[in-house]
């Protein structure tokens, strides 16, 4: 017989769990394997909501085990090192994102995309290597390969940091890639979430020229003033689209609803490329005149290996980059996840787990 | 008034037209312009039947502008140069294929992209800078500004190398732009028809691993014994289709019809590209999970800049590329559409029109 969540490890930990597709958390106690020889123990002292957590709770992508522990954004203190681990102390800050194991011997996993790794571990939801379920940071504690956690620079904020190991890694990782972080360049950022106002800081700290194209008229303040976006478009607004058409060398798309391709493509400059981190659980439709004609790309991109995303939380202290975000204690937690359900934050929810979850 | 096709220019012109949606073609007396001083004026030998023709010629995609001359794959001989001309001489085997003009001053123009100039001027169903209509190769002369117009490599022989003129260069731009040429890499082309066909050669010379992706069983015979390529893949097979899954680093996707994206996505390999060369009159459905979750991308590519062109001909002339095709006269054309639209040819029709066509 199967043993329970308490008891198939020998270390107690208490988090938060949904039970079902209501997605309603309330205290779960459960447990942590042993710290192994390679493997890194922290105190968990903050976690990010992202609004993958939100779609797993509620199972809308269908594919969402019960009792389900959300959170990949996941920031703490370590507190015990295995035997062979190197790059970690006791006291160390250290994150952890979206993944925590992959097979470490395919063709991704050599070049450090264990994000591409077909047989990649999530955090949360997911078969580690001893057959247990991983449950993610809306908990007490965790126990990490040392390879997937990340050390935290000393500058960077625990709380407001949390949020770049997920939001922050899946904007940055295709600016790298498809070449959009060169000063000069014009980058369009589409939606302004939790994704989008990361995009938009890391741009500027990239010295690109950004636009951020958003449904929401009452977001220009904020893109313009708060978040120092260069111009501001609503969608929506025919005139504004069309003077913008053929301007943008990129487009970063963090819109997971089903939206309209084609104003985006009309908004690239010839060999543009649009490039989608969200990922909507419909196809989109794809008009292929605009694409031929002006030698243009779709592309997707899918968060970041270990190695791209201490190089992004490095780059994001150096130059002070970190979320705006709205700290929560444990108990506003179905709160938050109906508020961000409605887009209600400014710009993600951070729980004080090390104050508040005890 | 505004005169009449046979009227508005010096040169007294003989093609084949079509009128009506019906795209049915029939003769047409019209005019050429005089050879002006950068201009080039041939003599037509063959021309190519492409599946443009056949859209445009039906008014598919909405924007033809009766009576219209098809033909964009065009072969001849110079007879008349204008004082300014440099390129060529009289006598010379030149090519034409499917830009007779652009605006010369843009971005894009300056760097040899004329096709991505946004004032084209295509060789047919187009205006010209003097406000007439362009008609292209279905026709026994042509005269053209020496920019837009190809050398013909010695060893290129017309009828096989009339199609590479846009069939040639729609497959060639983008395999060097996206960087589909390392020797070792699996390409696969989706579709065997007049581009795909010539997609094969290409990805074969380039020393990559050639996989024909298709809806026809019947094509597989033909693509690994007469084309060359290494392996076939029957869409509709699903033990075969999964077996293929993640194993191209790059698709051509030549299919023209409506049809789905996410088997052809299946078969990339992280960070694989599939490029779009074909032409549906609807949006395709693209699944955006494939992307994310392998990094990959689906391009567009159209045509080529005249520079690029030249280009493609000298490559295909080194490696002995030249097109499958299947030689008519001109009072064959509606014929050859109507078996076109059905698929019926390997791999391109081309007019003989010198042969057919009588001042």
């Amino acid at each position: 017989m199967a043993k329970s969540p308490e008891q198939e490890h020998p270390q107690e930990a208490l988090g938060w769990a949904a039970r079902d597709p209501s997605g309603l958390l309330s205290p779960f106690k459960f447990s942590r394997r042993a710290t192994g020889e390679k493997d890194v123990k922290f105190k968990v002292l903050f976690c990010g909501i992202c609004h993958s957590d939100l779609h797993s709770l509620r199972n809308e992508w269908g594919f969402s085990t019960y009792p389900l522990v959300p959170g990949h954004e996941v920031v703490g203190e370590v507190v015990e090192v295995g035997s062979k681990v190197e790059k970690f102390k006791v006291g160390d800050k250290v994150g952890v994102g979206c993944l925590v194991g992959s097979c470490g011997s395919c063709d991704s996993c050599y070049v450090h995309l264990e994000n591409y790794c077909p047989k990649m571990i999530q955090t949360y939801g997911s078969i580690y290597h001893d057959g247990t379920m991983t449950y993610g940071g809306y908990s007490n504690m965790m126990v990490v390969d040392e390879h997937f956690a990340i050390k935290f620079p000393q500058n960077m904020p625990l709380d407001a940091g949390a949020p770049l190991l997920c939001a922050g890694i899946t904007v940055y990782s295709p600016m790298r890639f498809f070449g959009l972080d060169r000063p000069g360049t014009h980058l369009g950022v589409v939606g302004l979430g939790g994704l989008g106002h990361v995009a938009v800081k890391f741009a500027k700290a990239m010295g690109v020229k950004v636009t951020v194209i958003s449904s929401s008229p009452r977001k220009r303040e904020e893109a313009l003033q708060r978040h120092g976006a260069d111009a501001f478009l609503v969608s929506s607004d025919i005139n504004q689209v069309q003077a913008a058409m053929g301007t943008m060398d990129g487009i970063i798309d963090t819109v997971s609803a089903v939206h309209p391709m084609l104003p985006l493509i009309g908004l690239l400059k010839h060999n543009g490329k649009l490039i989608l981190v969200g990922a909507p659980d419909r196809p989109l439709e794809l008009p292929v005149f605009p694409l031929l004609m002006g030698r243009k790309i779709v592309a997707g991109s899918c968060i970041g290996g270990i190695k791209e995303t201490q190089e992004m939380i490095d780059f994001a202290a150096k130059h002070k980059v970190a979320a705006d975000i709205e700290v929560i204690s444990i108990d506003y937690l179905n709160t938050a996840v109906d508020r961000l359900a409605k887009g209600d934050v400014k710009y993600r929810f951070v729980i004080d787990i090390g104050n508040t979850l005890k | 008034m505004a005169k009449s096709p046979d009227q508005e220019h010096p040169h007294k012109a003989f093609g084949w037209a079509a009128r009506d949606k019906s795209g049915l073609l029939s003769p047409f007396h019209f005019s050429r312009r005089e050879n002006g001083d950068e201009d080039v004026t041939i003599k037509i030998l063959f021309c190519g039947v492409c599946h443009s023709d056949l859209h445009i010629a039906k008014n598919e995609w909405g924007f033809t502008n009766y009576p219209i001359v098809p033909g964009h794959e065009i072969v001849g001989t110079v007879m008349n140069v204008g004082s300014n001309v440099k390129k060529f001489k009289v006598g010379e085997r030149v090519g034409v294929g499917v830009l007779v003009g652009s605006c010369k001053k843009c971005e894009n123009c300056q760097q040899d992209l004329e096709n991505y100039c946004p004032q084209p001027i295509f060789t047919y169903n187009s205006h010209y800078t003097d406000g007439t209509k362009t008609y292209g190769g279905y026709s026994d002369t042509i005269v053209v500004d020496e920019r837009y117009v190809l050398r013909f490599p010695d060893n290129l022989p017309s009828e096989g190398g009339a199609p590479l003129l846009c069939a040639g260069i729609t497959v060639y731009s983008p395999m060097k732009y996206y960087g589909m040429t390392e020797p070792g890499k699996h390409l696969g082309v989706a579709g065997l028809g007049g581009l795909g066909h010539v997609a094969v050669k290409m990805g074969k010379a380039f020393g990559l691993k050639v996989t024909v992706i298709s809806s026809s069983p019947k094509k597989e015979a033909e693509a690994i014994e007469k084309l060359g390529a290494d392996s076939f893949l029957l869409t509709s097979d699903p033990t075969k289709m999964k077996a293929a899954l993640g194993t191209m680093d790059y698709i051509i996707d030549t299919v023209s019809a409506v049809h789905p994206l996410l088997p052809l996505l299946s078969l990339l390999k992280l960070n694989g590209k599939l490029v779009t060369v074909g032409l549906p009159d609807k949006p395709l459905e693209l699944p955006i999970f494939p992307l994310v979750l392998g990094r990959k991308l689906v391009g567009g590519s159209d045509v080529g800049g005249m520079k690029e062109t030249q280009e493609m001909l000298d490559f295909c002339a080194k490696h002995g590329i030249t097109a499958d095709v299947e030689v008519i006269q001109m009072d064959y054309i509606n014929t050859a559409m109507e078996r076109l639209a059905k698929s019926d040819v390997r791999y391109r029709f081309v007019i003989d029109v010198a042969s057919s066509l009588s001042q």
